[in-house]
């Protein structure tokens, strides 16, 4: 059966403005995704303006100087679709079109990279403002748990880390932020310098090259913003609990581990599918199959460009305690770090993760198509070509790796544990647990 | 090279050609369809089998059994513990998705092809010969039962219940998949032995493979893995009887539950429509882009992007095999549930005569549905899923390739047309999940009459 190498092929270029262009040609589909990435999230703003590069992103989408109005017209017409997201570390942007309309994504993609402030008006940044809040309250302060992911982070790390504060930010510095705040974010980090833009499907390589050079070659460089500073700090161990209008308690266990592409990354992610990736997954198996104490657990490892968490969540069947799922929890990661694997485990666990890489493969766009995974390697570690060499990075991480790993980073010592529990059932939170109240 | 013009957008040229997947389609001597598809880009084959099995046909009073049959199919079989055939789908590297929706289960994966025989044969163990023991069915009994639980917290699934329940009563669409705790508290290991031994027949299913396999060797798999699954003879299966009709045509009216300090108030607009083989499935699709189906249609501006009152609203036809719902969807700040009401159900009025579709908003939604379309096609998964649809709504083989020329051809008298015959404002339920302190009276200012209270059965 002929099959393609498991890589993507890509030819890599710098603009004379510092604009970072990566193209993949794949003929199979007529179609052609262009994804930019700028190196700038969350990490980036600062206390009292939290929220705000997402915001920002919004923004994106409210027309350019030559284009003033929405940008899903045009595209829609074209028959494409775009999208954006914030995450910690960059903002993403991207379009699928069909083949006929690369001219008109790079176009547009160049149009608010070089051209976004002249369209800016009080009443864009008032509406935009207004939908993130409601952003907020749908997916964060009206939904089951919704504050929990952002009580882990703020427990993990301490208030002048990048990480303190969540993407969405605080609606109080959501309602502080101006327009002028805009055009200085903008200034600083929304330039070719710090960008770097991927272009994913069916083009001729050549002819794409130079229509990104028209499109985006005459746009100022800009100066790149350089990292962001961020002071090493010692992990404090917390216990907290809060109230949510929830009926089953759920247990939230954080650890700070290695940054995303660091020694112990990728064995600490293999871990997380070995403790609860399926149901035949060590947390699974111990506490819903043969215990029966939860509903359900999940794990991950939480890659990120300064520094990483490794997160265990569990939530427990009616009238069984936090503590107890916490016994039973820190039970099995104890047994990870004092026996070996059983091979098969390992194995399983790789077959999961090959064909979770192979099955990358098969979208040029969006989020996680090929095209954003070659703007995710260039711009976290300048190679756009990584791909292969990711994959072996999993290869490489034998069982005694993953147990290192689990010893040097999961340590019951200093994890952050945070009980989510009914109004009113502090008692079934996790032991010596500390009320605190997240808004 | 010189800079671009920037006084105008490029206009794209001649729209690229598709050839839109067709799949070679055989029968297993026991009736099993099989449709396969070769795409040998990647050493992958997604794997779709369709059980025409779904809470359509939970049996009176047994809500929730389709889904539980459905979720203890990779819970062992033969002397296989649940534990070892999860660990046997790992060593596949298969992620095993089990959907049981209103008409149908549909269990898919993507293997690497090496693969593809051994995924065959535990498929069919999980389908042909599920364990059933009593131990797993009350234990995957009791998730389910812990799931409805936590979605009691959920404002979506709350709406949804509530929805479904106004629209449909007792028909099986009026409750969710996943069933009642009343219902499901009482299902028993014989139950579902009974529905999977009466329901799931080789000659009702599909299977679908899309991928790295050519149709004699796919052929060859399903057979080996397939070819001994007997039809049980018993009474034919029975469609269920078409949804109520003196339901569907009851006034609107407004239905409230109360979720205390809620941020916002969630919300479910609409009525039973029709079913996915209507005649009028093309205009329909065309006129709900127009008024909801996607970023630029009329409501998501009007709420999103004029007034800021949402994150997203959106409209959508359910197309099932009978009757589904047409519904409104979405999620606003507590202080504009009325006026968020009144937009939705002024924005369905106008689309019916007095604002219709406007050139340039036709010309938009028939881009976005057509030209967009291929991009649809691009995976094996999504290709096997779109195959399944076929199967599911016994489509005819063309149905890929004719829909953008059926769009294309719809004028505005059509798409206003099926706006009068399926859309009603005046019928509509108003599903609203919220503060009932601070919106009560917002919701008895509408003017369809008091607000009943109500609690979703979960």
């Amino acid at each position: 059966m002929p099959s393609r190498q498991l890589d993507i092929p890509f030819r890599k270029h710098v603009l004379g403005n510092g604009l970072q262009v990566v193209i993949h040609q794949d003929h199979d589909c007529p179609i052609v995704a262009v994804n930019v990435w700028y190196h700038v999230g969350s990490k980036n703003e600062v206390p009292g303006r939290t929220g705000f590069a997402h915001l920002f992103e919004h923004l994106m989408f409210e027309g350019s100087a030559h284009h003033d109005s929405g940008y899903f017209e045009p595209i829609q017409q074209a028959g494409g679709t775009l999208n954006g997201s914030t995450n910690t570390d960059r903002t993403n942007y991207w379009e699928i079109v069909p083949s006929n309309a690369l001219d008109l994504a790079l176009w547009m993609e160049s149009d608010r990279m070089g051209h976004l402030l002249p369209a800016l008006t009080d009443q864009k940044f008032v509406n935009q403002r207004d939908v993130v809040l409601n952003e907020r309250r749908q997916n964060y302060e009206n939904r089951p748990y919704g504050m929990a992911s952002l009580a882990v982070i703020d427990a993990l790390f301490p208030a002048d880390h990048p990480y303190h504060w969540s993407t969405i930010g605080s609606p109080d510095d959501l309602r502080a932020a101006t327009a002028n705040d805009v055009r200085a974010f903008f200034q600083r980090y929304y330039h070719p310098a710090n960008a770097s833009i991927a272009i994913a499907g069916d083009v001729d390589g050549d002819e794409a090259l130079a229509q990104v050079e028209a499109h985006f070659g005459d746009i100022p460089a800009g100066e790149p913003p350089g990292p962001v500073p961020h002071a090493p700090f010692h992990a404090q161990p917390s216990r907290q609990v809060i109230e949510d209008r929830v009926e089953l308690p759920r247990l939230y266990l954080g650890w700070l581990t290695p940054a995303m592409h660091a020694d112990g990354d990728a064995e600490l992610d293999l871990l997380a599918d070995m403790l609860a990736g399926d149901k035949a997954s060590r947390l699974y198996r111990a506490l819903v199959y043969e215990q029966r104490v939860a509903t359900e657990v999940a794990a991950s490892q939480n890659s990120r460009e300064l520094g990483s968490f490794f997160q265990v969540i569990a939530t427990a069947v009616p009238g069984v305690s936090l503590g107890t799922l916490e016994t039973a929890i820190r039970a099995e990661i104890a047994r990870v770090r004092d026996e070996a694997f059983d091979a098969d485990e390992r194995a399983r666990a790789m077959a999961m993760t090959e064909s979770a890489f192979v099955s990358r493969l098969q979208s040029v766009g969006g989020f996680g198509g090929k095209s954003d995974q070659l703007n995710n390697y260039n711009v976290f570690l300048g190679n756009p070509g990584y791909f292969s060499q990711d994959l072996e990075r999993y290869r490489r991480a034998d069982g005694d790796a993953i147990r290192a790993a689990a010893c040097a980073w999961l340590d019951d010592c200093w994890s952050a544990t945070l009980s989510v529990v009914p109004s009113g059932a502090h008692q079934l939170a996790a032991p010596d647990s500390k009320p605190v109240v997240i808004t | 090279m010189s800079p671009v013009d920037r006084s105008r957008l490029p206009v794209p040229g001649p729209e690229p050609a598709f050839a839109f997947p067709s799949a070679d389609k055989c029968r297993l001597d026991n009736g099993l369809r099989l449709w396969t598809l070769r795409r040998d880009q990647l050493p992958l084959v997604s794997v779709v089998l369709l059980l025409p099995s779904g809470a359509a046909f939970d049996p009176d009073g047994m809500p929730g059994l389709a889904a539980l049959t459905a979720d203890m199919l990779d819970e062992g079989s033969g002397d296989r513990s649940a534990i070892q055939m999860q660990e046997a789908l790992a060593r596949l590297g298969a992620d095993l998705d089990t959907e049981a929706g209103p008409d149908a289960v549909v269990l898919s994966m993507t293997l690497l092809d090496r693969f593809l025989d051994d995924g065959l044969r535990l498929l069919a163990d999980m389908v042909c010969r599920p364990r059933l023991a009593d131990a797993d069915v009350s234990r995957v009994r009791e998730l389910r039962m812990n799931r409805l639980r936590q979605i009691k917290d959920a404002p979506g699934a709350n709406a949804e219940a509530v929805f479904s329940r106004a629209l449909y009563g007792a028909h099986p669409y009026g409750h969710l998949p996943i069933g009642t705790s009343a219902s499901l508290e009482r299902l028993v290991r014989s139950d579902v032995a009974r529905f999977h031994a009466s329901m799931y027949q080789p000659a009702r299913a599909a299977m679908i493979l899309v991928g790295a396999v050519d149709t004699e060797r796919a052929a060859k798999a399903v057979s080996e893995a397939f070819g001994s699954w007997q039809p049980v003879t018993g009474p034919d299966i029975v469609e269920p009887h078409p949804p109520d009709a003196a339901r569907c045509a009851s006034p609107a009216r407004v239905l409230l539950v109360d979720r205390p300090g809620a941020a916002q108030t969630e919300l479910r607009i609409g009525h039973v429509a029709v079913p996915r083989r209507t005649a009028d499935f093309h205009a329909l699709v065309l006129m709900n882009a127009v008024l909801g189906g996607h970023f630029m249609s009329r409501i998501n501006l009007n709420l999103r992007e004029r007034r800021g009152f949402t994150y997203g609203a959106r409209s959508a036809y359910d197309f099932r095999r009978q009757a589904g719902p047409f519904s409104v969807q979405t999620s606003v700040q507590t202080g504009a549930t009325g006026e968020a009401i009144r937009e939705v159900l002024a924005e369905m009025q106008a689309i019916r005569g007095e604002r219709p579709a406007k050139d340039d908003e036709l010309a938009l939604s028939t881009s976005t549905l057509t030209k967009g379309y291929p991009r649809s096609f691009e995976t094996t998964g999504q290709v096997a899923r779109g195959l399944a649809q076929l199967a599911l709504y016994e489509l005819p083989d063309d149905t890929f390739a004719s829909f953008s020329p059926r769009v294309r051809a719809l004028d505005r008298e059509a798409v206003t047309d099926v706006a009068v015959r399926h859309l009603d404002p005046d019928r509509s339920v108003v599903v609203a999940v919220g503060d009932r302190a601070r919106i009560e009276d917002d919701l008895r200012r509408l003017g369809l009459g008091d607000p009943t209270l109500t609690t979703a059965h979960l």
